[in-house]
């Protein structure tokens, strides 16, 4: 067997060797010339007059180009065409391109561009959700869905609460910043090698902008130092920048972001206030629930609309809701244009009705996993509000597993008990669970196409759609393909990800990297072994039903030959061994207008305890435990998938406490770097992490009955949001009502205000 | 006079001719083609660009994990480099590494390999303080942990020798001329230099330096660079207290610290990174007159006097007058920081560094606290803030507050009224205002219950914490 196994990362020893190479890694050709960006420094202006005398003049520029010196506007946005590669003659975020730079080295490249003097016309920027409110900035009107009467059950419920929850946005910091690299070829060809989950749109938004057909432009993606979503729709820019300076001067041209230019140009995780008011009866359960969201989407499309949906069908996570409201505003700002990140929107979803919950709980003095557990999807209480069936209501058998083996009621017990004789540190302690949907919400992405060779000495060649951002996409699908023909993985061979070699790919994204590129790829592989197996059954005699693929042999009836040796022989025998193949998830529908139909394939499922400590001084606080059961189905491969799930609650526990974005009345992002933006570091892992992967196979028909993991452990995090929440709470009798992130000072500010301290 | 730069690269000779004051490593070594070493950040808060540094000392290697993108060419005279692809891929932590899982994007994972690397020859096992300097956003940290435990124990790598033996070979005691800079051998040719030249730019660590380079993009003055000064690294215990030379390493002086000021240490322990503080100096640190800079806080709270060296000699002054204004302090025209004195017999020091992360960030508020107690009263109190106010300042107010009356709960909940009167903190990104102020108070409070309770129940950080 070669899938359900723990086998390292394909580029394991690359990446400890320093040998495996990213995109900005890769030797150049004689004479690469290297690109920056200048960038607008006011939120939103009529450029008036940009002098790039300076620029020009500075050693080593070749060229400085401006929005008039480009073939065309060079769309750079993933579909709505609202996004000019170079602004003008209005700027509509503080950090948007302006003017591009095409010098003989980086460094050159950077110097010239803080050179210009550029006289702009100041204009009324939109920067917050209040702002966009109150001037009725929307990309879109605001959608609503509604299940049931919510108002008419909130009115009957025997209580009520309501209230704000405000949640910040969040950079991806992958630690590779974005990069591309143009190669101008023969004919009008160009060769773009990009740091980027989504080559194809690369590829169109390039051909587009050279004026030539898609299948003169390939790109190609080796690797990526981390994406996180950041890299799905934001290495459009560098890439399109690059291509079009290489048209132009007729050279190579290479850009990356220098890390404070990255903060500043790229979208971030949507930042987010949730206005919620529910209905419920003495033990918690929900009657009635109301949920608006307002998402700061910045100054374009983008992905937000995708975004904004999600969070709306993640707005019960793993709550039945009886009757709901939920409605999504899409406000515009002159702010960096928001984008995927990890979650895609549910994580912001699932915060409104984790937040109401433990309020609910606090409301009624009742442990807040009580309340959750009178409330969870559960046989009988399976539909979703948007008309989904959930067809394998886990939470309650998860929930009361993970409270068993993390001892969750003693330590509550216990910590009350610390807390009375503490009066400086408090401790916290929540358990939260995770329901995420699986499949693209555009239903059209959910396709994903493979092909394999397998040449005469029985190795085999194999590509598929999918980009290998670390999250150990090539490994998995490579222990597809060894399962399929019997090999051992070291026979199996991928490399980059091509346009080229797999055409019309969706995204690496939504988690489904897996799913869809491991079922592509198997029914490639699938249909070469039919081949074979034809072949075989024919030369030898045999019955098809008895040949065996194992172990790098094939057993034809009682014969046994090298899995090479078939090969050759049916290469002989001139049968074709390179097949393509092809995956589109089954039985998905959706209106999101309606808010109805049927828009995921199935739930991934998963459950975190977290304890902390608080420092009621200064709101310095610490994770001491952390206790996790997340369903992977039956997992492709333990160790890359136990990876996930430790980095995704890290990742997602940062967002809500220690990563902060803070832009200044002027619409500047003031946190640009790891020096001002902290994301967790070494000593901020939980001190004691204990990770179970629930036992079951996925209902749904998935690759070996896997289940997605690339996003929900994330949201496993929101349990270190709620259980410093619980600290704060026993600093008083009010509810802290914290937001996030929950910095040291909003954390000190909610103990204070629990005890009656004004600052 | 030389003009040629000499290091080792992966245990080769290198020679630069008129090497460039301000090249970088980072950018240098990519120029080689050696790619393995990464740039994540270019200000030295990543780690993904860590490479280990050999120096001699007594002798023997020291190996230390340094940041190439804020380490300038001529800090690597007479030192051994070594990149990842220096290890020859067989190091027990690159195994362990992939045996661990330890890597999903890889793009971090050469800097860490390098720091575990390093701390591995130090012997090592602090691994929150060996890797605070190395950011990872895919694994969460535990699995490097993980293969950094595996391999703590593996005996020295081969090339250390190696490298050490052609290093004793590579040491000279000239000075060396630089494209825009100069590198002293030792303190006499650096003062006939300085004197010549006022208006040098003397560079130690080059860790606050370097971003004027990479991210500021600045021409710089002619450099002067100090480190092979050894004059200016040496640590005396004198009648008048411990004298401690401006070019200590706060690596250094973290150890210095540790049996003294034990709280020092610890504020010393969170201070940059490993990478960080193997190349800042205490020097450094002060003739830079950040307003956040924990270095000062600690030695203004312990009444440290300031020895400066100038054309015209050396002049002594206490350390809180040296900061003027906001980035202006009284340091003339080829005068350099010299060393710092410690006077003996100061009361027990409590430090209290309050950042959005534990590790590796800049302080909102740092407080330093060394009050004298004597029955019960306060006999003496000095008290000093960064992050309060345009400079490292006393808290005078507080402590006149405090001065002669009985440390009780009244008394602290009179002084820490007088913040409002000594500070007007102003609000950034890092925190508000009111939070500052706040937070200042209640590190007064801090420093009052700890007289009574446990450190454990007083502190999430550092010694004595839970």
């Amino acid at each position: 067997m070669s899938v359900h196994r723990p086998l390292p990362h394909d580029s394991a020893r690359g990446h400890v060797t320093g040998s495996a190479r990213y995109t900005d890694d890769i030797p150049a050709p004689p004479g690469t010339l290297h690109l920056c960006f200048g960038l607008s420094e006011r939120a939103r202006a009529r450029l008036v007059a940009m002098d790039l005398s300076a620029v020009r003049a500075q050693p080593g520029v070749v060229a400085v180009l401006t929005a008039s010196d480009l073939p065309g506007p060079c769309d750079v946005s993933p579909g709505a065409h609202d996004e000019p590669l170079l602004a003008g003659p209005e700027v509509f975020y503080h950090g948007q391109p302006i003017f591009l730079v095409v010098a003989d080295s980086h460094l050159a490249a950077r110097r010239a561009a803080r050179q210009a003097q550029v006289t702009y016309h100041d204009l009324p920027a939109i920067l917050t959700i209040d702002d966009a409110l109150a001037a009725g900035s929307r990309l879109e009107e605001p959608l609503e869905w509604v299940a049931g009467d919510p108002e008419a059950a909130i009115a009957a419920a025997p209580h009520v609460v309501e209230g704000v929850v405000e949640a910040g946005g969040q950079e991806h910091f992958y630690l590779e910043g974005q990069a591309a690299l143009a190669i101008p070829g023969e004919g009008g060809e160009m060769t773009v090698l990009s740091s980027t989950q989504h080559p194809t749109e690369i590829q169109h938004k390039v051909a587009e902008a050279l004026g030539v057909p898609f299948a003169q432009v390939t790109v190609e993606v080796r690797r990526m130092g981390g994406g996180f979503g950041g890299k799905e729709s934001q290495g459009n820019a560098p890439a399109v920048a690059c291509a079009v300076a290489a048209r132009l001067t007729g050279r190579p041209c290479r850009m990356r972001y220098d890390r404070d230019d990255d903060f500043r140009i790229t979208g971030k995780r949507h930042e987010i206030r949730i206005r919620y008011r529910v209905g419920f009866d003495d033990r918690g359960r929900i009657h009635g629930a109301v949920f608006e969201q307002f998402l700061r989407c910045g100054f374009s499309r983008d992905l937000s609309l995708a975004v904004a949906d999600r969070a709306m069908l993640h707005a019960d996570n793993a709550y039945h809701l009886p009757h709901v409201r939920i409605r999504s505003e899409r406000l515009r700002t002159n702010t960096c244009s928001n984008t995927a990140f990890r979650g895609f929107g549910g994580p912001q979803g699932m915060l409104g009705i984790e937040r109401a919950l433990d309020h609910v709980a606090h409301a009624l003095g009742r442990d807040p996993l009580e309340v959750r557990r009178a409330n969870l999807y559960a046989p009988g209480r399976t539909r979703t509000p948007y008309g989904q069936e959930v067809e394998d209501p886990l939470g309650p058998a998860l929930i009361e597993r993970l409270a068993e083996t993390a001892d969750y009621a003693r330590r509550r017990a216990e910590i009350r008990a610390f807390n009375a004789e503490s009066p400086i540190i408090k401790r916290g302690i929540a358990l939260t669970p995770v329901k995420f949907g699986i499949s693209f919400t555009l239903t059209h992405l959910n396709q994903a196409g493979a092909l394999v060779h397998v040449y005469t000495d029985g190795s085999v060649h194999l590509s598929h759609g999918g980009t290998e951002m670390g999250q150990g996409l090539n490994v998995k699908v490579a222990q597809v393909a060894a399962e399929v023909f019997g090999l051992d993985l070291s026979a199996i061979r991928i490399t980059a990800a091509s346009t080229a070699r797999v055409p019309n790919t969706s995204p690496t994204a939504a988690s489904s990297g897996s799913d869809l590129n491991g079922m592509a790829c198997r029914r490639a592989c699938e249909t070469i072994r039919d081949r074979l197996v034809a072949f075989a059954a024919e030369r030898w005699q045999a019955d098809p039903g008895r040949i065996r693929f194992r172990g790098g042999m094939v057993e034809i009836g009682s014969e046994r030959i090298p899995f090479a040796e078939l090969a050759r022989e049916a290469w002989a025998a001139r049968v074709s061994l390179s097949a393509t193949g092809h995956y589109a998830t089954p039985g998905l529908h959706w209106d999101r207008r309606r808010g109805q139909g049927r828009p995921f394939f199935y739930f991934a499922w998963g459950a975190a305890v977290t304890e902390v400590a608080l420092d009621t001084l200064t709101g310095e606080n610490r994770i001491l435990r952390v206790d996790i059961l997340h369903d992977c189905g039956r997992s492709l491969n333990p160790a890359i998938d136990r990876g996930q799930i430790e980095g995704g609650y890290v990742q997602g526990a940062g967002w809500l406490t220690m990563e902060e974005l803070v832009w200044d009345a002027r619409g500047r992002l003031m946190t640009h770097a790891p020096s001002t933006y902290k994301i967790p570091a070494c000593g901020d892992r939980p001190r004691d992490l204990r990770i179970a992967l629930w036992e079951g196979e996925n209902r749904a028909e998935t690759i070996y009955r896997s289940k997605a993991v690339g996003e929900p452990p994330l949201m496993l995090g929101i349990s270190a949001w709620l259980a410093l929440s619980d600290a704060v709470a026993a600093c008083g009798r009010d509810y802290p009502a914290l937001d996030a992130p929950s910095t040291p000072e909003r954390l000190l500010a909610a103990v204070d205000r629990l005890r009656g301290v004004r600052w | 006079m030389r003009r040629t730069l000499s290091f080792l690269l992966n245990g080769r000779p290198v020679r630069i001719e008129s090497a460039p004051a301000t090249a970088t490593l980072l950018d240098w070594l990519r120029g080689q083609g050696l790619t393995g070493t990464k740039e994540g950040c270019a200000e030295g808060d990543c780690g993904a660009c860590t490479v280990a540094v050999t120096h001699l000392s007594g002798g023997r290697p020291v190996v230390e994990a340094m940041n190439a993108c804020i380490l300038l060419l001529p800090q690597l005279e007479g030192r051994a480099v070594r990149t990842v692809e220096g290890l020859g891929g067989t190091d027990p932590v690159q195994q362990a590494m992939v045996s661990r899982h330890a890597s999903q994007c890889g793009f971090c994972t050469p800097g860490f390999v390098m720091s575990l690397v390093a701390a591995r020859h130090q012997g090592r096992r602090d691994w929150d303080n060996v890797l605070a300097g190395n950011l990872c956003r895919c694994t969460g940290y535990g699995p490097i942990v993980a293969a950094a435990e595996d391999a703590a124990d593996a005996p020295a790598a081969p090339w250390l020798a190696e490298d050490a033996g052609r290093l004793a070979a590579l040491a000279h005691g000239e000075d060396i001329a630089l494209a825009g800079g100069f590198l002293p051998a030792g303190l006499d040719s650096l003062r006939a230099h300085l004197a010549r030249n006022p208006e040098a730019l003397p560079v130690s660590g080059a860790t606050d330096v370097g971003l004027w380079v990479t991210k500021e993009l600045r021409s710089l003055p002619p450099v002067v660079f100090l480190h092979r000064v050894a004059e200016l690294a040496r640590v005396e215990e004198t009648p008048a207290g411990l004298r401690i030379g401006a070019g200590v390493t706060l690596g250094r002086l973290r150890g210095l610290m540790a049996g003294r000021h034990p709280d020092f240490a610890e504020l010393i322990r969170r201070f940059g990174s490993v990478q960080v503080r193997n190349a800042a100096t205490i020097g450094g640190n002060i003739a830079n007159g950040s307003p956040i800079g924990d270095g000062a806080p600690a030695l203004i709270a312990l009444g440290a006097t300031l020895r400066l060296l100038g054309p015209e000699g050396t002049r002594e002054l206490p350390l809180e007058d040296f900061f003027l204004d906001y980035r202006r302090q009284d340091r003339r025209p080829g005068e350099i920081v010299e060393s710092i004195l410690i006077p003996p017999g100061t009361p027990r020091l409590r430090c209290y560094k309050v950042s959005k992360r534990f590790d590796q960030d800049i302080s909102a508020v740092c407080g330093c606290f060394a009050i004298g107690l004597t029955g019960g009263v306060v006999t003496s109190a000095r008290i000093a803030f960064g992050g309060m106010a345009a400079t490292p300042r006393r808290a005078r107010a507080v402590e006149a507050a405090l001065a002669g009356r009985p440390w009780t709960e009244d008394t602290i909940a009179a002084a820490a009224e007088a913040f409002a009167s000594d500070f007007r903190p102003i609000s950034d990104h890092r925190a508000s205002a009111g939070y500052r102020l706040r937070v200042a108070r209640n590190l007064l409070r801090r420093c009052f219950e700890e007289e009574r309770r446990p450190l454990r129940e007083t502190r999430l950080a550092g010694w004595g914490a839970a």
